[in-house]
C-alpha cells in the first residue's frame, strides 16, 4: 500500500514536470493576451541551433534570442503572421515547424500519401492475382491430356 | 506491363536509396541563407578594438571582401583563426563581427591569438547576426564589391574550402565590374 502511494506521488510529480517550457520570467511579456500569443507562435517556430526542438523549449542562447525578437515583434503590434514572417526573412522557412504548403512543398506534404497509394495499388495487384477465379478453364489439350489420366489411372 | 511492374519495387527502392546517399550526406546544420544575392542588413557596429572605429554595413563596398562571424567564446573560431591569419597575411580583405560577445573579450581574443581583421565591429546583442541570418559562429559572408552576399560559409574556413569554393569566388568576384 504504502509503495502503490510513493508510485502515484511520484508519477504525479513526473507529469507535473513534463511541460516545462524554455521562457524564463524576464523574458515575458506584461500583456497576459500577447505574451498567449507569443508562447503559441514559440511553439511553431524552430530553434535553428538544436533544429528538432522549438524556440519555446530550447535553452540555446539563440533560442533566447528569437523569443525575445518574437515578443518585441509583438509587442510593437505586428500580427502572428507579421511576426513570424520576420524570423522567415532571416532564417528561412526552415524556422517554421510546420512547412508552408506550396508549389515546391507539394512532395513533402503529399508525398507519404502517394506511398500509402502507389503501396496500395500494389497489394491490390497481388491479391488479385491471388483469387481461385482468376485461373483459366483448361483448354483443348489439357482436357486430353486429362482424359488420357483418367484412363490410365482407371485401366490400373 | 508484367514485366515493368515486377521491376518497380526495385526501381522505387533505388530511387529511395539515392534519396537517403543524398540526404544524409548534407550536413543538416546548414541552412540556406535568405540573403543570398541581396545588400547586406543594414549595421553599424561599435569597435572591438579600444579607440577603433567599428563596423557599418555600409563601408562594405567598393572591393568584394569577407565578413567573417567569430566570438571569444567559440571554439571553432580559434580552429578556423590560422587560415584567417594566412589569408589575411596574402592580402585579402577580411572583416570580422564579434557575436554575442563583450567587445573587451574579443579585443582581449585578438590580442592573444593575432588579429586577421581590417574592421572590427562588436555585435554584444548579437541582433546584426540575427539579421544576416546567422545561427552560430564561426560563419563568414562573402560580399561583392556592390556589397551584395554572395556566398554563406557556416562553420570554419578549412584549406579546402578555400581553395575550392571561397578562394575562386572571391577570384570571379574581383574580375566583376
Amino acid at each position: 500500500m504504502k509503495t502503490r502511494l510513493m508510485f502515484a506521488a511520484v508519477a504525479a510529480l513526473a507529469l507535473l514536470a513534463a511541460p516545462v517550457a524554455a521562457v524564463t520570467p524576464d523574458e515575458q511579456l506584461s500583456n497576459p493576451a500577447q505574451e498567449a500569443r507569443a508562447q503559441v507562435l514559440s511553439r511553431t517556430l524552430r530553434c535553428v541551433v538544436c533544429q528538432n526542438q522549438s524556440i519555446d523549449d530550447s535553452n540555446a542562447p539563440l533560442a533566447h534570442d528569437l523569443r525575445v525578437i518574437l515578443r518585441e515583434r509583438i509587442a510593437a503590434g505586428d500580427s502572428d503572421e507579421q511576426a513570424v514572417a520576420y524570423l522567415v526573412q532571416r532564417y528561412g522557412d526552415f524556422v517554421r515547424l510546420n512547412p508552408p504548403m506550396r508549389g515546391d512543398t507539394l512532395v513533402l506534404w503529399f508525398g507519404p500519401l502517394a506511398v500509402l497509394l502507389l503501396g496500395g495499388v500494389g497489394v491490390a495487384f497481388y491479391l488479385r492475382g491471388r483469387t481461385p477465379g482468376a485461373i483459366s478453364p483448361l483448354d483443348a489439350a489439357d482436357e486430353a491430356e486429362l482424359a488420357r489420366l483418367m484412363a490410365s489411372e482407371e485401366a490400373e | 506491363m508484367k514485366r515493368l511492374l515486377a521491376i518497380a519495387p526495385v526501381v522505387v527502392f533505388a530511387l529511395v536509396l539515392l534519396g537517403f546517399m543524398v540526404g544524409l550526406r548534407r550536413d543538416p546544420s546548414i541552412l540556406p541563407s535568405m540573403l543570398i544575392g541581396k545588400p547586406l542588413p543594414a549595421f553599424a557596429l561599435p569597435p572591438v578594438r579600444p579607440g577603433d572605429v567599428g563596423l557599418s554595413s555600409a563601408e562594405l563596398t567598393g572591393e568584394p571582401v569577407l565578413l567573417n562571424v567569430f566570438a571569444s567564446w567559440c571554439g571553432a573560431c580559434r580552429v578556423e583563426h590560422p587560415m584567417l591569419m594566412r589569408l589575411s597575411a596574402q592580402g585579402v580583405p577580411i572583416h570580422g563581427i564579434d557575436w554575442k560577445d563583450q567587445a573587451a573579450d574579443g579585443a582581449a581574443w585578438l590580442a592573444r591569438y593575432g588579429d586577421p581583421y581590417r574592421k572590427a565591429g562588436n555585435d554584444g546583442s548579437g541582433r546584426a547576426g540575427i539579421d544576416m541570418g546567422v545561427s552560430g559562429a564561426p560563419e563568414t559572408f562573402v560580399i561583392d564589391r556592390r556589397g551584395r552576399v554572395r556566398y554563406r560559409q557556416v562553420g570554419a574556413i578549412t584549406p579546402e574550402i578555400w581553395n575550392e569554393t571561397i578562394g575562386p569566388l572571391m577570384a570571379k568576384l574581383r574580375a566583376e565590374p
